[in-house]
């Protein structure tokens, strides 16, 4: 038994619905600041995506499509974002992480009474972001790992 | 040594209940009613003569989302933090299964 | 006595989570009861910022009989959310640490009881 595979049904429409619980998970980080959300929100409906694919198509042919090291490089970017966003912060307004984008024509406008803008939040959308990148790719190489492994143990 | 865990066992759930009926019924913080004042610069306060919402997170940060704009903006050096901690806990899973073979 | 039931809730889950931690001896069932306690103290974070009769504190689509004058005295408190959020991913990854090395464990001395893996084997 070297092959963990589900039948072609469960294929097929695990196929159908993985993009769209990515589209899903996106418009929860992106609209972080103005329903409820957020980057942890949706890195984690994120990684349930990856996670639905692993269990419908065995572990072995996610490896070969998806490395680890890729999964890494992606969740190191999204630290890394932070951090420099968190710096920008210190060097061109008082503090660090202070909001310098509020007022400014980019993210800054200031909704008023009953409306809400896409345009609007600091600095907000930009960590939504990066959180969103960091837990995304985090969970799932976690899911990807345990699940390697656990085939090696038993095979022995 | 089964007993002894036996006693400490129920010695830490009397300790719960107490803790449950005093914070009820002694201290007087009922389910429903925190302190009155509390997070009252971040919600804001409404001025009926102007007519305007003043100093609150709307004003300050500019999104419509309390809890995301305290997340991020009030304390977001706690979100720095918690980042690490994701990034330290995928180190060591990755450390532990780092040799395998190949295909 | 009937309003402060969340307390008591609070109170049940910590106790049941302690028991499953003292008195199981396999190393997957003592994982789980680590998580129950941690379920319990989120739910007492978050129980401890409710006010009678409040909604959510977001300004975006509000109820639709609500004036502006009365948000202050009625809108949920979103600090205790805030913490709260923080607390569930290092629960997380607390918990993936503990199952990795439950892994290893079973891989290396071939059970999972914890009274037979005490000595280190060479």
């Amino acid at each position: 038994m070297s092959d963990e595979k589900m039948s072609v049904i469960v294929q097929t429409i695990a196929g159908l619905l993985f993009p769209m619980v990515l589209i899903f998970s996106f418009y929860v980080i992106l609209h972080g600041h103005l329903t409820p959300g957020g980057g942890f929100q949706g890195g984690a409906i994120g990684a349930s995506a990856v996670a639905l694919l692993i269990v419908a198509y065995g572990s072995k042919t996610i490896e070969k499509k998806v490395a680890e090291e890729n999964l890494s490089i992606f969740e190191s970017l999204g630290g890394i974002v932070f951090v420099v966003v968190a710096i920008a912060g210190f060097i061109l307004a008082s503090a660090f992480l202070s909001n310098f984008l509020v007022g400014e024509p980019l993210f800054g406008q200031i909704p008023g009474w009953g409306e809400s803008p896409l345009n609007s939040g600091g600095f907000l959308p930009i960590l939504n972001i990066a959180v969103g990148m960091k837990v995304i790719g985090g969970l799932s190489a976690i899911v990807l790992m345990l699940a390697l492994v656990s085939r090696e143990v038993k095979e022995q | 040594m089964k007993k002894f865990t036996l006693i400490g066992f129920v010695v830490f759930c009397l300790f719960l209940f107490y803790a449950a009926y005093d914070l009820g019924y002694v201290v007087k913080r009922d389910f429903g009613a925190p302190p009155s004042s509390m997070d009252d610069r971040i919600i804001g306060s409404y001025n009926s003569t102007t007519g305007e919402w003043e100093y609150g997170a709307v004003n300050e940060t500019g999104a419509n989302n309390a809890v995301t704009s305290v997340v991020f903006d009030y304390r977001g050096y706690d979100t720095l933090g918690e980042a690490t901690v994701l990034f330290t806990a995928i180190a060591g899973v990755m450390l532990l299964f780092g040799g395998r073979k190949h295909e | 006595m009937i309003y402060n039931i969340p307390f008591f809730t609070v109170v049940a889950l910590i106790a049941i989570g302690m028991y499953a931690m003292l008195f199981k001896r396999n190393l997957i069932k003592m994982a789980i009861g680590l998580t129950i306690v941690e379920s319990g103290v989120n739910l007492f974070l978050i129980t401890l910022g409710y006010r009678k009769g409040g909604f959510a504190p977001i300004f975006t689509d509000l109820p639709p009989d609500v004036s502006p004058a009365d948000i202050p005295g009625k809108m949920v408190l979103p600090v205790p959310q805030a913490l709260t959020l923080t607390s569930i991913v290092i629960g997380v990854a607390v918990l993936a640490l503990i199952l990795s090395l439950a892994i290893n464990i079973y891989r290396h001395y071939g059970t999972l009881e914890s009274e037979r893996v005490r000595r280190l084997r060479e």
